[in-house]
């Protein structure tokens, strides 16, 4: 395995794990906590939408993926802030018009796709350097936004506790939404279209079972994101099994601990 | 001369068709009690909300038409001096499983903001807040695991740690046992009266109203009586307001 790491794809293949498991299990605590977990598969399925008209345009995917899963989030977002349908409902629509839409494309493309399974299923092995530029800039982002923690945190905590002390709410709600819709498609191609949601959402809701703060929560959270790539990455290796179902297998034996072990 | 805490002049609200608040005029002085009673559906949280300043975000499925001027010490209530109003939410609106300690809680109202660390600066603020109202022991417990009068004394701590001179509380008494309430109100008296703030409380209490307010306003989308308790608490204003006098409660006052 050590002899492993001196290849460039296997030390591309680790880097876009670390990252994309760090930023998912960031996020979804916000996420989990806001009981928006459909919302990563929603997304998900938005940027398949992106992915099937990249492929079908003959363009790179991610750069129609991004934009297209952006929108569809702002958009999500936009119908949870103006109706009372709820925030599954406002999801739901979202995610069949975007599996619409791909399967569409998909349809539309002339003969087989491997490429369109690589992105299902993901493809850990095949990350490029552009699609590190790509997750580092996002992470980036992520960071240079990290001081609205707080913010989310309040507004997650008690919204009208946050709207009375002046927050501006709904803007931090457009650019989570945002920034969640950035991290799905820079996962895309680690962990997949299909198992994207279980990023986001196992580590949060590990974290939330053995701790007592939302600071804590977070930390723990980014941790076992950030762990769970290894022993996931190792075994796929190993086993030369998808590395992306490795990882959130991984991920949901720490969840069974953690419901095992929890006080 | 300063500017009153609290002045209403023909504010309305309305939620697309439903008239929440219709034409409410009101000062309220510097140092009032005032317990804000009426029926559910009345407008008693959204006028708060008005006085918070996010009256327009309660429902999001409606739009939301506002007209009138509220003021609060004089400046529209977004335009308000950070800290100089203090609010105390229903508990309902509260999430239990959201993982935090009472102390956090506290220190956001300081903060207003949620803290990822607590200094320890806010640590011995917080700590004084909480000593306050007698619930110094519930610093390090876990919000969700509190009951209904705890939560309520944590809420206050919060709400009075930027020492507000006005503090609005929505139903604060709700789920706290009889013990909890007496206690509740006893703070609150104490509060207002070292510090001379202005305290806006909706209950559905009426004993709690004649007992620990200076004046008692009497609501159901238009004022309908705002005075003395004594004044206010008659059974043609009672029936007015409710629909019915609430002999039950064996509170009316004498005046007819």
């Amino acid at each position: 395995m050590l002899e492993a790491l001196q290849l460039p794809f296997i030390q591309r293949a680790l880097i876009a794990g670390l990252l994309v498991g760090g930023l998912a299990s960031y996020l979804g605590v916000l996420v989990v906590q806001r009981r928006l977990s459909f919302l990563g598969d929603g997304l998900a399925h938005a940027a398949f939408a992106g992915v099937a008209i990249g492929l079908f345009l003959h363009e790179e995917p991610l750069w129609i993926a991004i934009p297209f899963a952006v929108g569809v989030s702002l958009a999500i977002t936009w119908v949870r802030e103006r109706s009372n349908l709820g925030d599954d409902t406002a999801i739901g629509i979202f995610f069949a018009v975007s599996v619409a839409l791909g399967v569409l494309f998909m349809s539309m493309r002339q003969g087989f796709a491997p490429d369109a399974v690589a992105y299902l299923f993901g493809s850990i092995l095949t990350v490029t350097q552009v699609d590190l530029w790509v997750m580092g800039s996002i992470a980036l982002v992520v960071a240079l936004m990290a001081p609205l923690w707080r913010n989310w945190a309040y507004a997650t905590f008690d919204r009208e506790l946050a709207l009375a002390d002046r927050q501006p709410v709904l803007l931090h709600d457009y650019l989570l939404s945002a920034l969640i819709a950035l991290v799905v498609v820079a996962s895309v191609k680690v962990v997949g279209i299909v198992l994207i949601a279980a990023f986001i959402v196992i580590p949060a809701a590990t974290a939330r079972l053995l701790t007592q703060t939302f600071a804590s929560m977070t930390l723990l959270s980014v941790a076992i994101g950030v762990v769970s790539v290894i022993p996931g990455l190792v075994a796929s290796y190993i086993f030369d099994v998808p590395t992306g179902s490795a990882i959130v297998l991984v991920q949901a034996l720490l969840f069974a601990l953690a419901l095992a072990v929890r006080r | 001369m300063t500017a009153p805490p609290v002045q209403l002049d023909n504010f309305s609200v309305r939620f697309g068709e439903f008239q929440a608040l219709d034409r409410v005029t009101l000062e309220v002085p510097q140092g009032a009690f005032v317990a804000i009673l009426g029926p559910n559906g009345a407008g008693k949280s959204t006028l708060l909300k008005a006085l918070l300043g996010i009256a327009s975000g309660i429902l999001r499925d409606a739009p939301t038409s506002v007209s009138g001027s509220v003021k609060v010490f004089g400046n529209t209530p977004q335009n308000v001096k950070a800290g100089w109003v203090g609010y105390v939410p229903q508990v309902k609106s509260f999430d239990r499983s959201f993982p935090a300690l009472s102390l956090e809680v506290v220190v956001s109202g300081l903060r207003r903001s949620w803290p990822f660390i607590v200094t320890l600066q806010e640590r011995k603020k917080a700590e004084a807040m909480l000593e306050q109202v007698g619930a110094l022991q519930l610093a390090n417990r876990r919000l969700g695991r509190l009951s209904g009068g705890e939560l309520q004394r944590v809420y206050l701590a919060r709400s009075l740690i930027r020492e507000p001179k006005l503090l609005l509380l929505d139903e604060p008494a709700t789920g706290v046992d009889a013990v909890g309430e007496a206690d509740l109100y006893r703070h609150l008296e104490t509060y207002q009266r070292q510090s001379g703030a202005t305290v806006m409380m909706i209950t559905h209490d009426w004993e709690a109203a004649q007992h620990h307010a200076s004046a008692v306003l009497l609501i159901n989308r238009r004022v309908i009586e705002y005075g003395l308790p004594a004044d206010v608490m008659c059974p043609n204003c009672l029936a007015q307001a409710f629909g019915h006098v609430g002999h039950s409660h064996g509170l009316v006052s004498g005046r007819r």
